[in-house]
């Protein structure tokens, strides 16, 4: 049995710093506004206007501003990945240097039963999707373990 | 204020799930808008239309399309396209060609033919698109509803009976309303036993897709006074202003809001109504009717406070206390709202100002909020757009 290929399920989503997942952004290099996506064009700040950014990887914890789930399998560009469906939950989350809210699923297992806002989230990587290719991963999003290192 | 138009008449074609070519709806609505402004087809100078982008070629120009099933007559025309606002930013393309002197009378239409089921993304491998991403990794326009309502329940302690009881007052609004396409009454437990859609939110939480067609025809305050219709209700105020960086909620189809590192943060929703507040030259404290975007039951909460008309986190207790039911100090969609309607992406605004046109003239029936003088619509769609529209009379 060959290990099951692990590809990003989006292109430029996700990057590594000292072998922990990060979201990978830009940043502005003349006013410092972040970006996730990553632009890389012209900063939106309209008393700003740059062209250059760096690419950044962001803050990989934050407070959970909302939470909700997908109690129904949602449309396709969806890949469904259980049968019969299994609802999962969703949350957003707020980075605190940043000044940003991001979304994303939640890590297998949790559910709204386990969220409450304010909660302190960390962002992991699981798969979203399986195929013949192996695991396609992304970002997800879990409650803090308490005393994990940010 | 000088630049004022007049509404002189408005007219529906009932919302539905009735598959007919979206021209036959906006017809029908647009000849029982002229009927009831008893104004003749041919003194109409400028055809505002919405566009529909689900509809073809046609639906892109919908303001042609329109005016030629209605019959060349060699008026101007124009098609406005802000996603859900679309009819408001057609009735101010009306407003404008008017104060303008471009025309005297204009017609402004919006309908819609929508397929059946969700909403959902166009087809292929499109990870540039931002719609395209978000539906990949699971995000529904309900998940952004219910993120909305959480933090509801969590800054300001409301329920999920709170919300119900929005969908069970628009409900009993809505059975009075004949153009509404849902029109059964409900009770709280009706919704209760719903299914979760998206928690908090449940399937009568959330507003369907519909068909429909709205018309409204405006005029110049000469005009008005020439026809001897000085006194019917006026638009006084509207605003399609776009949000202000940095966006700090998370907007429909963003992973993401803007970054508030550099720039202060501000809520569109709550920049939306002051620009038509100005040019109306009153405050929400002077409103005595509302309709507002109530894709989610519990959006109508945020939307009453997005516009002033209560304190921020007091909507639930003025619904509590039956403020916003038609009898109350201040009803908010007496029309049954999306709730009762479903949404009719280009014709949904448009559908708010024929509803305060009714209530101003004394022409809501079963529906009528007493001594109305002064109404405002809130709406908000995809890509920065939104409209904020008061009348008065």
């Amino acid at each position: 049995m060959t290990a099951a290929k692990i590809r990003p399920a989006l292109e430029g989503y996700l990057t590594e710093r000292d072998g922990k997942p990060h979201l990978l952004g830009s940043r502005c290099t003349a006013c410092g506004t972040y970006y996730f996506p990553r632009l890389d064009s012209f900063c939106r700040n309209p008393a700003c206007d740059s062209t250059d950014f760096e690419e950044v990887p962001l803050s990989r914890s934050g407070r959970l501003w909302s939470y909700t789930n997908a109690a129904y399998q949602p449309p396709a560009p969806y890949i469904p990945v259980k049968d019969p469906y299994e609802p999962f939950a969703i949350a957003a989350v707020e980075l605190e240097r940043e000044g940003m809210i991001v979304l994303g699923q939640c890590a297998e297992g949790i559910a709204v039963e386990d969220l409450r806002v304010g909660t302190p989230m960390e962002l992991i990587v699981e798969p979203l999707f399986s195929d013949d290719e192996g695991d396609a991963i992304i970002w997800k999003w879990k409650p803090q373990a308490a005393g994990a290192d940010a | 204020m000088s630049n004022a138009i007049h509404i002189l008449g408005a007219g529906m074609h009932p919302w539905g799930k009735w598959g007919e070519h979206f021209t036959r709806y906006g017809v029908h609505a647009a000849r029982a808008a002229l009927a009831e402004a008893e104004v003749a087809w041919r003194d109409v100078g400028f055809i505002s239309g919405a566009a529909t982008m689900r509809c073809g070629y046609p639906g892109y120009v919908a303001g042609a399309t329109f005016a030629q099933a209605l019959g060349w007559q060699g008026a101007q025309v124009n098609t406005s396209y802000a996603a859900c606002a679309s009819g408001a930013q057609a009735l101010a393309a009306a407003r404008a060609k008017i104060a303008a002197g471009e025309c005297e009378v204009a017609l402004v239409i919006g309908a819609d033919t929508t397929p059946k089921g969700f909403l959902k993304p166009q087809a292929g491998e499109r990870p540039d698109d931002p719609d395209w991403v978000r539906f990949r990794i699971g995000i529904t326009n309900p998940t952004y509803f219910a993120l909305y309502a959480r933090r509801r329940m969590a800054l300001y302690g409301d329920t999920s009976e709170d919300f119900a009881a929005v969908k069970v007052k628009n409900a009993a609004h809505g059975a009075k309303n004949t153009n509404a396409r849902y029109r059964k009454t409900f009770t709280a437990e009706d919704v209760a036993q719903s299914p979760v859609v998206a928690d908090p939110l449940r399937l009568m939480d959330v507003c369907a897709t519909s068909d429909g067609g709205a018309a409204l025809v405006v005029c110049s305050a000469d005009y008005a006074r020439a026809k001897g219709k000085q006194h019917t209700p006026r638009i006084a105020g509207i605003s399609t202003a776009t949000p202000t960086f940095a966006s700090a909620t998370v907007e429909m189809p963003d992973l993401a809001t803007d970054s508030t590192a550099a720039a202060s943060p501000h809520s569109f929703r709550a920049t939306l109504p002051l620009a038509a507040f100005e040019q109306a030259g009153i405050g929400p404290e002077d409103v005595d009717v509302a309709e507002v975007y109530d894709l989610s039951t519990a959006l109508e909460l945020d939307w009453m406070e997005d516009l002033g008309l209560c304190a921020r986190g007091e909507a639930a207790q003025w619904l509590r206390r039956g403020d916003t039911r038609i009898g109350g100090k201040l009803p908010v969609n007496p029309s049954g709202g999306l709730a009762c309607f479903g949404e009719a992406v280009p014709a949904q605004a448009i559908a708010q100002v024929c509803e305060l046109h009714w209530q101003l003239s004394e022409r809501a029936g079963e529906r009528q909020v007493e001594g109305a003088r002064v109404g405002i619509t809130a709406n908000q769609g995809l890509f920065g757009h939104g409209s904020c529209v008061i009348v008065e009379r």
